[in-house]
């Protein structure tokens, strides 16, 4: 700890001593951003909300990050006093979690400290930030990258990764290729536009201190990935291989772990079609094994499902990626009747198609001697235990020069058992949403968008409807009003109205909101990562400025 | 405090091709580019986008403007992004940031958030929302960076 708080004075005085000198000098540039959540509780049994004895909480982040020539360096500071309702409260406290400094020339880039990285889709590795949900891996070590030769690109890191403002046990190496061909050979006259080839290797590094199992100390990870584009066609996939890693989510068994990601896709003018497939065996890869939740994760396994956007949709039946086992598929389709068309009337129209599932995996469990591998998948059965289905359709329309509609339905069937972890009133929740979203510009500053939406289902906590009107005053102002009325509970003192309002001001780079009411609980998911957040009610302030 | 310039920092991205590209390469010969972060999650980044589209050739005769529109969209959604360009015949210069490498450079907090960049490939103007009308509010700026004029 002291060691690293002599670090954080001095990159803090480095970047204070170049501050200082950026204002006279031209040649160095200091910029940033900063974030402030606070929120005010107030007590509310009836939609379930904890009892917040602080009364009120603020989650706080400032980056600065100063660049001079091919230097960069940067911190972030954060202060959690104390962590909001939904986040970890392990965040509580206050810290410099986040502090690098790079050198990049033509043919290098150096990081020392803490970085971001990710190699191909992050099947493999991939450290990022997601505040909103609390998420943050970044590793704290070293970073070199080539990047002398176009169409080249080769990484290797070590180093550590952020578990709330310590580090986790484990140490993570790895390295990264690509080759775009391509690029490297301007001359070849094939048809694949672009192909490109890539392929890692992560390796984890953590002390065995198990009295009754021995434990692999070393846990390596092999992947490989192209991509080609064929006239309108491209396609893509990766592959991960992982050997034996017993954690505390595998329930410690050695079974190598595999995650297969392949994508299809066709696109023409007006028109756009994209399969999705993916499989995911015991691919849960931490550097310290016995961390859960979202903590110390070095890979990234991306829920293939659409992220809904609308409220009733978005935060009551979204699917998380399963690490320990699923298969899944997804289709998109897009494609936009020209104006003037039959279909697409004055202005045009839009309409998406998407379908995704997601079952487990067909396994069979090991017993006897072998024991220790836990059980047997077969890639090629059809599984038939359902996690998740999402069939949705959409049309955007333009219907006068002032007004827009989209009209929005979606089917899902829910495995709550297995998302959530939870057991719901019922295993599997199936839900029908439709939703109709109206926008109305009076005129170049002033428009009303409103959102009436139902959910139906015979399971869980039953009908919900919601209804939001959003009035916007182009470029600063926007005042709305949401109300979530959960009518269809069985249980009439629970069939509760959730009204929220919320005003925001923006002014260039800088956002003021302010919302009061209530908040429902739900999941909130951003990429295949996903935060259960309590009810709350009470006042909630948020701050951001970009400088 | 002055205000300080700030330009476009060099990172790799993809376009949508999976070809690596260099940010600090971005170019449109002494006229002004607008770089807006979205993502297929964001209704508002894409209400604004799709506004634009509408009048984009108009905004690109008049003024030479070039928008580069990208992506913050991870590996969930990133497949996607190609389809919905297409689909929605966007003419914009498109681009991945998948890890979010340039997002961090650029000190965004969230998307929405747009920049207006002038000749000198320097940063004059900011937004961090999108909302029905802001777009002519954007062609106003863009209009006056176009002919050099100060924006305040």
């Amino acid at each position: 700890m002291k060691r690293s708080n002599k670090l954080q004075i001095l990159f803090m005085a480095i970047l204070l001593s170049h501050f200082c000198e950026a204002q006279q000098s031209p040649g160095g540039e200091l910029h940033g951003n900063t974030q402030t959540d606070i929120q005010y509780y107030r007590n509310d049994s009836l939609i379930g909300a904890p009892v917040v004895p602080e009364k009120f909480r603020m989650n706080h982040f400032t980056n600065l990050i100063f660049e001079k020539g091919n230097f960069t360096a940067g911190i972030r500071y954060e202060a959690y006093y104390n962590a909001l309702l939904g986040f970890d409260q392990r965040y509580n406290g206050n810290g410099i979690p986040f502090r690098f400094a790079r050198y990049r020339n033509e043919q290098f880039e150096f990081t020392a400290g803490n970085f971001y990285e990710q190699f191909g889709s992050g099947l493999i590795l991939r450290a990022y930030e997601e505040r909103g949900l609390g998420y943050d891996n970044c590793f704290d070590g070293a970073l070199v990258k080539f990047i002398g030769i176009k169409g080249l690109e080769i990484k290797g890191l070590v180093g550590k990764q952020r578990v709330f403002f310590e580090k986790g046990a484990g140490i993570v190496r790895g390295f990264d290729g690509e080759l775009n061909l391509n690029t490297l050979m301007p001359s070849r006259k094939d048809k694949i536009n672009n192909l490109v080839l890539g392929g890692s290797f992560v390796s984890k590094y953590q002390l065995d201190q198990n009295s009754t199992f021995r434990l692999p100390e070393n846990v390596g990870a092999f992947a490989g990935r192209a991509r080609a584009n064929f006239k309108n066609i491209s396609v893509s996939g990766e592959y991960v291989y992982k050997v034996n890693d017993p954690s505390t989510v595998n329930k410690y068994i050695y079974k190598p772990g595999e995650a297969l990601l392949l994508n299809v896709a066709y696109t023409v003018k007006g028109f756009g079609f994209n399969l999705g497939m993916k499989r995911i065996d015991n691919m849960n890869f931490r550097s310290d094994r016995d961390a859960q939740l979202n903590n110390l994760l070095i890979n990234f396994l991306p829920a293939l499902t659409r992220q809904h956007t609308y409220n009733l949709a978005a935060t009551l039946y979204p699917y998380a990626t399963q690490p320990n086992g699923e298969t899944g598929l997804q289709a998109d389709v897009i494609t936009t009747f020209q104006k003037g068309s039959l279909l697409g009337g004055q202005y045009g129209t839009t309409l998406l198609i998407n379908y995704s599932n997601a079952y487990g995996i067909v396994a069979d469990k090991i017993t006897g001697s072998d024991s220790l591998e836990g059980y047997r998948s077969h890639y090629f059965k059809i599984p038939r235990d359902i996690y998740f289905q999402d069939l949705n359709i959409e049309i955007n329309k333009k219907l006068t020069k002032k007004l827009k509609m989209v009209l929005m339905y979606a089917n899902f069937v829910f495995n709550g058992s297995v998302i959530t972890g939870v057991t719901l009133r019922s295993e599997m929740v199936h839900a029908h949403v439709g939703v109709a979203d109206l926008t109305y510009k009076f005129n170049s500053k002033h428009a009303l968008r409103t959102e009436f939406q139902v959910l139906f289902t015979e399971q869980d906590r039953g009908n919900w409807a919601a209804i939001l009107a959003e009035y916007t005053i182009s470029p600063k102002w926007f005042f709305a009003f949401l109300n979530q009325y959960n009518f269809g509970n069985e249980d009439p003192k629970k069939r509760l109205h959730y009204p929220m309002l919320n005003i925001g001001y923006t002014h260039e780079a800088t956002r003021v909101s302010l919302g009061y009411g209530r908040q429902r609980a739900g999941i909130f998911c951003v990429g295949g990562v996903c935060r259960q957040v309590p009810a709350s009610n009470g006042l909630s302030i948020s701050v951001t400025t970009s400088f | 405090m002055a205000q300080m310039t700030k330009s476009i920092p060099g990172v790799e991205i993809k376009n949508l091709d999976g070809k690596t590209i260099n940010t600090a390469a971005f170019e449109n010969e002494g006229k002004p580019m607008v770089i807006d972060f979205w993502a297929t999650w964001c209704s508002p980044c894409k209400a604004e986008l799709n506004a634009i589209a509408e009048n984009y050739a108009d905004w690109q005769k008049e003024t030479g403007v070039k928008i580069i529109a990208v992506s913050i969209d991870d590996a969930r959604n990133m497949e996607k992004v190609k389809p919905y360009v297409q689909g929605k015949n966007w003419e914009y210069e498109v681009y991945l940031d998948p890890n979010g490498d340039f997002k961090r450079a650029m000190n965004v907090n969230n998307v929405p958030h747009l920049f207006v960049i002038n000749g000198k490939r320097e940063i004059v103007y900011q937004q961090n929302s999108a909302a029905p009308g802001d777009d002519e509010k954007l062609y106003e700026i863009v209009k006056k960076v176009a002919a050099g004029e100060a924006l305040k």
